[in-house]
């Protein structure tokens, strides 16, 4: 075994790598209204386009690692859940240790290895951040390996050189990696290189086959599912089927006595039946008796009152000159109201985890975005350090925030303790569908003054919803409520980006619901943008303007963030050859949006058939930066299109009796195959020259976008998604 | 009982207490077979799907005793790396999986529907290709399958190894 690096570090000149955050705090502090307005507002100002800094270790020692093939492992802290982060990750370590994209393999890092994200792999952060650690890692151990090869060959280190296949030569001699790092016990850490010039780039910025490519074609067993131990057993966990109720009462005589039962685990506040495969362990859980004690009675309907602007905690999150006046006869009002619908993740690999426990010390294989919480949620219920718990995490069958929240692995661990053996512990896909951690439903209020000219005078927008960020172990309610009041994952996508509008605000209400709600890929950003963007569609018509061109109009140019939004968006309008006209029974409708810093616009072409809206064509514009693998970004914009026309046309969950339904695919619609447009055309702008985050962007413009052009086919103006004609 | 089948051409036997188990799991957890993916367990979202006698069919909700004496094949036995089917090639044309967990079902649905149709319609496509991508990676699956039925249509002799 040839020697990892980073096992040895006891003499290594320690240096302090510093924190990035993408874009230069210059640019981002000009993009607010820090000093004019209060700090909180800033934050949240802040929280529209700021990339956070990369939280984590940021040593080649932990990161890279030299095969016994003589090939590099990258041992990722951001997990790969489709997004393609694995194979952008390779392009950037490629580019900067000169070696063959194809010499460098990308694998999740366990967390006993020590590099452990801080945070998440969430919030299309992974590339953005990692922009330059994840170079100058990859350039600080060449440099490394170039001074260990001088040494060892006894030639001056500037005139060696790296080849693609992992050696180092002078051009008559050369040492493999592998011979250089072998024997080596300390590693002296040079200051960082100079990074590569864009103009030097190999790998960088283009389109490379995915790293997991082949993994995926040819159905390798790299998923959470389809992890094991042997010796294993299987389990189920019982879990409440009714929202807002306690069980009590448990009978387990029955299910104790079923085929392949080995123990019924009940401790932690969980309980769960082990048995020697998986159909046994669920068979036995549906015969456990218990009683359900109902704290209140749910119906969507009772949701929807409660989540309705007015209600709840309100806090005002964008405040630019006057509130408007509702009694004030002087200008025409124009007010109208949107909702969403409660969304489920329905990620086609449950939420699970297999957990091996022994000796005080537990090993969990799981498909996870938070590795850091994972492993301390664990340590904490089972009392024992953190650093006696070793999350290894798989790839993932679908994240989308799903597995931001892991439970699971608590469970699968205890379960294992009780039994002394290795425990795999799945959700079915009911429990999947009734115990998710919802999209939450939200409502909005758009309101707007117009002169009798019909300028916009003001444009307000008030949201109400659940929880998305708030109690999250990413966010603990109790510490981040008092200090900034509105959830920043429902407020995502919901502040006015038209500042030419004199007097616009951003008011939310905060509701707390019975059922538990999170993160949900994009968060707040499609109900929020299907909100703004369709009003200002109604505005364009109502005061006969051309929607491209009111929108151009209302947004300055001084805001970097807003001026790379008009080129999105006039480019956009340009590529789709957008009009107003219904041709051949077709209408286009427009919207655009920023997220997380990355303005993207849609337009889309609709027709209506047997009374169903049909999406035929979208054309996407996106300025996510530098996009590291255009045809990566290209595959997350045509994935969120189709992901989009999902939730905004087909997918809700619904109350009834406490019971959340439908709990399977099929009752639970979404867009299949053919809903899915034949023609999606996506195009980049490169408006900065860092990566900006692309996974979740594309996905706001496209209900709003829909819902327009269905207005410009039929007259309608269609306020609740999911769109229907009915 | 015990049940006699082949598996990616091996021959095969199982014994079992209940021949109503799903296949799914003798595939998975004692074959050990990981390809075929769990995704819903009644036959909703395609994620299991494998051929039986060269039919599509979701082997959640297929009985171990209803293949005694049929030909299984799952992605395993689809084709390699070294010698991927004409579909596996297309999907790598095309780079269509995101997450991938899903991607076997509809590579197993896709060869099994080119038997059927070798040049299939869009409209062919949508009726017969029913089963769930989340990452919803159904632009390039499109693109893959008319590539795969084009690839298909090439003499065997005229084919550019990979």
């Amino acid at each position: 075994m040839k020697e990892k690096m980073g096992s040895k570090r006891k003499r290594m000149k320690r240096r302090k790598f510093l924190k990035y955050s993408g874009v230069g705090i210059g640019l981002m502090l000009g993009a607010t209204w820090l000093g004019r307005n209060p700090l909180r507002r800033a934050v949240f100002d802040l929280g529209e386009t700021m990339l956070p800094p990369y939280v984590g270790n940021t040593s080649p020692l932990v990161w890279l690692q030299v095969s016994q093939k003589n090939e590099i492992i990258l041992h990722s802290s951001k997990v790969e859940m489709g997004q393609g982060t694995f194979t952008s990750l390779a392009q950037l370590a490629a580019e900067e240790l000169e070696i063959g994209f194809d010499k460098i393999k990308v694998v999740h890092a366990a967390s006993i290895s020590g590099n452990v994200d801080g945070f998440s792999t969430g919030g299309s952060t992974s590339i953005a951040t990692l922009w330059n650690p994840m170079r100058e890692m990859a350039a600080t151990m060449r440099e490394m390996l170039k001074a260990k090869a001088a040494e060892k060959l006894g030639i001056d280190i500037a005139d060696l050189s790296v080849t693609k296949d992992c050696k180092i030569s002078s051009g008559t001699k050369e040492i493999s990696f592998g011979e250089i790092v072998e024997g080596v016990a300390d590693w002296y850490i040079p200051e960082t290189p100079v990074l590569k010039d864009a103009s030097k780039f190999q790998y960088i910025g283009k389109p490379l086959a995915r790293v997991d490519l082949n993994d995926k074609v040819f159905g390798a067993p790299i998923f959470g599912m389809d992890a094991s131990y042997p010796d294993m057993l299987y389990a189920s966990v019982l879990r409440s089927q009714l929202v807002d109720a306690k069980m009590s009462n448990f009978d387990f005589s029955e299910a104790e006595n079923m085929p392949g039962v080995v123990k019924i685990v009940s401790e932690n506040g969980f309980v769960g039946v082990v048995a020697k495969s998986q159909i046994e362990a669920e068979a036995a859980r549906q015969k456990i008796k218990f009683d359900y004690k109902v704290n209140k009675d749910w119906s969507l309907a009772d949701v929807e009152k409660a989540i309705t602007v007015g209600n709840g905690t309100k806090t005002v999150f964008q405040k630019v000159g006057k509130a408007i006046d509702e009694k004030d006869k002087k200008s025409e009002l124009v007010r109208m109201e949107f909702r969403s619908p409660i969304g489920a993740h329905a990620q086609i690999e449950p939420s699970g985890a297999v957990a091996n426990y022994k000796d005080g010390k537990v090993e969990i294989k799981i498909s996870t975005q938070v590795v850091n919480i994972t492993r301390k949620e664990v340590a904490k219920a089972l009392g024992i350090s953190k650093e006696d718990v070793n999350i290894i995490p798989t790839f993932l069958g679908g994240g989308f925030g799903r597995r931001l929240h892991t439970p699971n692995a608590i469970e699968a661990a205890i379960m294992s303790r009780a039994v002394g053996k290795p425990v795999k512990s799945f959700f079915s896909r009911k429990q999947e569908f009734q115990n998710d951690t919802f999209r939450p439903p939200s409502h909005h209020v758009m309101q707007a003054r117009l002169s009798d000219k019909g300028e916009i005078l003001a444009l307000e927008h008030s949201i109400a919803g659940g929880d998305t960020a708030f109690n999250s172990a990413l966010v603990p309610f109790s510490i981040v409520k008092p200090i900034i009041r509105a959830d920043i994952g429902s407020i995502r996508g919901g502040a006015i980006n038209y500042d030419g509008i004199p007097n616009h605000r951003g008011t939310y209400y905060h509701v707390d619901l019975p059922f538990a709600t999170s993160f949900w890929r994009s968060l707040g950003l499609l109900s929020n943008a299907f909100a703004i963007e369709s009003f200002m569609d109604e505005l364009a018509i109502k005061t006969k303007q051309d929607p491209i061109q009111m929108r151009l109009n209302y947004i300055k140019d001084e805001n970097p963030y807003h001026a790379r939004l008009k080129k999105v968006i006039s480019t956009c309008a340009e590529k789709a050859g957008y009009t107003d006209e219904v041709v051949n029974g077709r209408a286009m409708g427009f919207a655009a949006t920023i997220d997380a810093g990355t303005p993207c616009a849609q337009v889309v072409e609709v027709s209506i058939v047997d009374n169903e809206i049909k999406v035929h064509k979208v054309t996407a514009v996106m300025d996510c930066g530098l996009a590291v693998n255009p045809d990566q970004v290209k595959a997350q914009v045509e994935g969120c299109i189709c992901m989009g026309i999902s939730a905004a046309m087909f997918e809700k969950m619904d109350l009834r009796d406490n019971m959340l339904h439908p709990t399977i695919y099929g009752p639970y619609e979404m867009a299949l195959m053919r809903d899915s447009p034949k023609e999606i055309d996506v195009h980049l702008i490169q408006g900065v020259d860092v990566p900006m985050p692309v996974g979740e962007p594309p996905l706001g413009p496209i209900g709003a976008a829909i819902g327009n052009a269905v207005r410009r086919l039929t007259g309608r103006r269609l306020v609740e998604m999911p769109l229907s004609l009915g | 009982m015990k049940v006699f089948f082949k598996i990616n051409g091996l021959d095969q036997s199982v014994e079992i207490q209940d021949g109503n188990t799903p296949l799914l799991w003798i595939i998975r957890d004692m074959l050990n077979l990981k390809g075929t993916k769990f995704g819903c367990g009644k036959a909703a979202c395609g994620a299991c799907t494998i051929h039986v006698d060269g039919e599509a069919v979701r082997s959640c909700s297929y009985s171990i005793k209803s293949i005694d004496g049929k030909e299984v094949t799952t992605i395993e036995g689809l084709g390699t790396e070294e010698n991927p089917h004409p579909v596996q090639q297309a999907w790598i044309e095309h780079v269509v999986p995101q997450c991938g967990y899903c991607q076997p079902g509809f590579m197993m649905a896709t060869a099994a529907l080119l038997k059927k149709i070798p040049n299939p319609t869009d409209e062919d496509i949508n009726d017969n290709i029913v089963n769930v991508c989340r990452c919803a990676t159904y632009y390039r699956m499109r693109k893959a399958i008319h590539r795969a039925a084009e690839i298909n249509s090439i003499p065997s002799n005229l084919k550019v190894q990979k």
